[in-house]
């Protein structure tokens, strides 16, 4: 059972959407607000009918616009979990679960709901009415309906976005378990990136209804497919440079940035001369010693700012003191404090050659990166 | 007392509510959740009555009843009667001016039902007409209730229009409304003080009831 999707519209959002989920896998659908996840989402379940495209479970056919066939919210069998749950106000939580079980003989329903909420962890709270639940139980009475149907396909809108920190963390560990128990299609619509890494075995990247690149979350965070993607997945250091020469004896190319070379791995896509954007993970931004200040692609910073929380720091740095240069990097916190990393201390860091993305320049974005000496942003 | 002109009251608010219920919950919902060319238009005409002199809208549904109309044609055509003057004239009136009363406070519950209730509805397999009687209906019924009320005591009370329309035929379009009037003429106040202190009564519960039902709507 594979869930499979292309959408098209012009309006109300405009949609331009390739979506794929496979069996057992949890796709996170992730973007900014309006760029049309939900909507994609509304389109799988048959809430809302694009103009064009198919939407396909298995060997069913649930839309296709060519065809003109769209089968109804009710035969398509799908689990939604809304974003404010959508629990029915004037039943109780067993009742709302039997709402979904309208597959089984009456006798058997009532059974049957109490062995979700048990699933869920809710026994004991099956007379509760919705207003008398906690935001996480209601959360989990609509997971229970959702799942309850049997569904050939479960769909997530945002189903963290109302509860507060803690009692995310506690359903996010939930739902992890939970879901190794499921062989049917995920499809998880979240606009915080750490969830959808957390959970997804793949993730699809959405700006304005179309979808710009999907792969596993770390792969994402490491091999954005162009800057656009690497904005929206909240890469901090994303800056523009210029291509010096190509040097594929020693597998890299050399780019220039803020006046001083750097290596990249050999990319030849790019000609000389042309300009780029290029980007570093956090995580390929290493804090060296000073002795090693000699090494390949190292350059001096001036640290900014440095955010203590949890044992590690997260520390922004200013190369040759401009704004437009800022490199971000985290280390432990005990480190920060032996080499003593405060705002103000010069410190050599080292931009990993491995780690090195260069991208096609994107006029869009590079406006977002804060010009040269631009201190007012 | 007129006996005979309570019991026609009492027949005619029921009936209206019971024939304006069902039609008002369709046009309420229609009204509440779709948009569509000539809304507006349709939601001021809904509301006419309560703005318009009763003689005025009698008028026009005298001219519309009338044998000269097409409807009045076609009704004596079918029973052989004439519309206007008639029980069945009147119901028809009533219908009409007690739309505003049926349909606003039925409109403004369907309204408070989030659209995602309805579609976690259809996606857990239940069909229109189950949402319908399921969930839609029991959210709403504060206000389906309370429109009942305004329509069965606005009905027992109205005069202009079923003076237009019916006339004051006893036993036919004769309502309490229009005795307590033939009783004033008549200098006959004890029999206008009595029937006027039970539609007095009866409207302040009523309109009580439907202030009661507000408060149980807006705790949910």
């Amino acid at each position: 059972m594979r869930l499979e999707a292309r959408l098209e519209q012009l309006a109300p959002i405009p949609l331009a959407a390739d979506i794929a989920c496979e069996r057992g896998e949890l796709l996170a659908l992730v973007g900014p607000s309006g760029s049309g996840k939900s909507t994609i989402l509304r389109c799988l379940a048959g809430l809302h009918r694009p103009a064009g495209g198919h939407v396909r479970c298995g060997n069913e056919t649930w839309f296709d616009a060519a065809g003109a066939v769209d089968v109804s919210p009710q035969q398509r069998r799908v689990g939604f979990v809304f974003q404010h749950y959508a629990l029915f106000p004037h039943m109780s939580a067993l009742a709302n679960v039997m709402v979904a079980l309208g597959h089984l003989p009456l006798a058997e329903r009532e059974a049957k709901a109490h062995e979700w909420l048990a699933r869920v962890n809710l026994d004991g709270l099956d007379a509760r009415r919705p207003g008398e639940l906690s935001g996480g139980q209601q959360q989990r009475v609509a997971l229970a309906r959702a799942l309850a149907r049997e569904p050939q396909a479960l769909l997530l809108d945002e189903p963290f976005s109302a509860v507060d920190q803690v009692t995310r963390r506690k359903l996010l560990r939930q739902l992890i378990q939970l879901r190794r128990s499921l062989a049917i299609p995920i499809v998880l619509v979240t606009h915080d990136l750490e969830e959808a890494s957390l959970l997804a075995d793949r993730m699809t990247v959405l700006h304005h209804g179309r979808t710009l690149q999907t792969a596993a979350p770390a792969q994402m965070l490491t091999q954005p497919v162009s800057a656009l993607v690497a904005r929206l997945t909240d890469q901090p250091n994303l800056f523009v440079g210029k291509i010096l020469c190509h040097l594929p004896a020693q597998d890299a190319t050399e780019i220039e940035w803020q006046g001083q070379p750097l290596l990249a791995p050999h990319t030849p896509a790019f000609a000389a001369g042309e300009a780029i954007c290029w980007m570093v993970p956090a995580e390929g931004v290493v804090l060296v010693r000073e002795d090693q200040q000699g090494r390949e692609n190292t350059v001096l910073a001036r640290v900014a700012e440095s955010l203590a929380w949890r044992g590690h720091a997260s520390v922004t740095a200013y190369v040759g003191g401009r704004r437009d240069a800022a490199l971000s990097f985290a280390i432990g916190a005990s480190v920060a404090a032996r080499r003593g990393i405060l705002p103000g201390a010069e410190v050599p860091l080292q931009l990993q050659k491995s780690a090195i993305r260069l991208l096609p320049p994107d006029p869009a974005v590079i406006e977002q990166i804060p010009a040269a000496g631009d201190f007012s942003r | 007392m007129d006996w005979q002109a309570l019991s026609l009251s009492l027949k005619l608010a029921a009936a209206t509510a019971l024939l304006l219920l069902p039609f008002s919950v369709w046009l309420a919902r229609r009204l509440a959740w779709s948009q569509f060319p000539g809304q507006g238009a349709l939601e001021a005409a809904i509301m006419l009555p309560l703005v318009l002199p009763p003689t005025v809208l009698g008028y026009y549904l005298l001219l519309g009843f009338g044998g000269a109309s097409p409807l009045g044609q076609a009704y004596q055509a079918l029973t052989g009667r004439a519309l206007v003057f008639s029980f069945d004239g009147l119901l028809l009136a009533s219908l009409i001016f007690n739309l505003p009363f049926a349909v606003q406070p039925m409109q403004r519950a369907f309204a408070s039902i989030p659209r995602e209730l309805r579609e976690a509805a259809w996606v857990s397999g239940l069909t229109r007409w189950q949402t319908l009687l399921r969930i839609e209906l029991p959210l709403a019924w504060p206000g389906i209730a309370a429109a009942a009320a305004l329509t069965f005591a606005h009905t027992l009370g109205e005069f202009g229009v079923v003076l237009m329309v019916g006339g004051s035929l006893p036993g036919e379009t004769k309502t309490v409304a229009i005795a307590i009037y033939d009783q004033v003429q008549a200098f006959n106040d004890s029999a206008a003080a009595g029937m006027s202190a039970l539609l007095l009564t009866f409207s302040f519960l009523a309109v009580m009831f439907v202030y009661r039902l507000g408060r149980a709507g807006a705790r949910r």
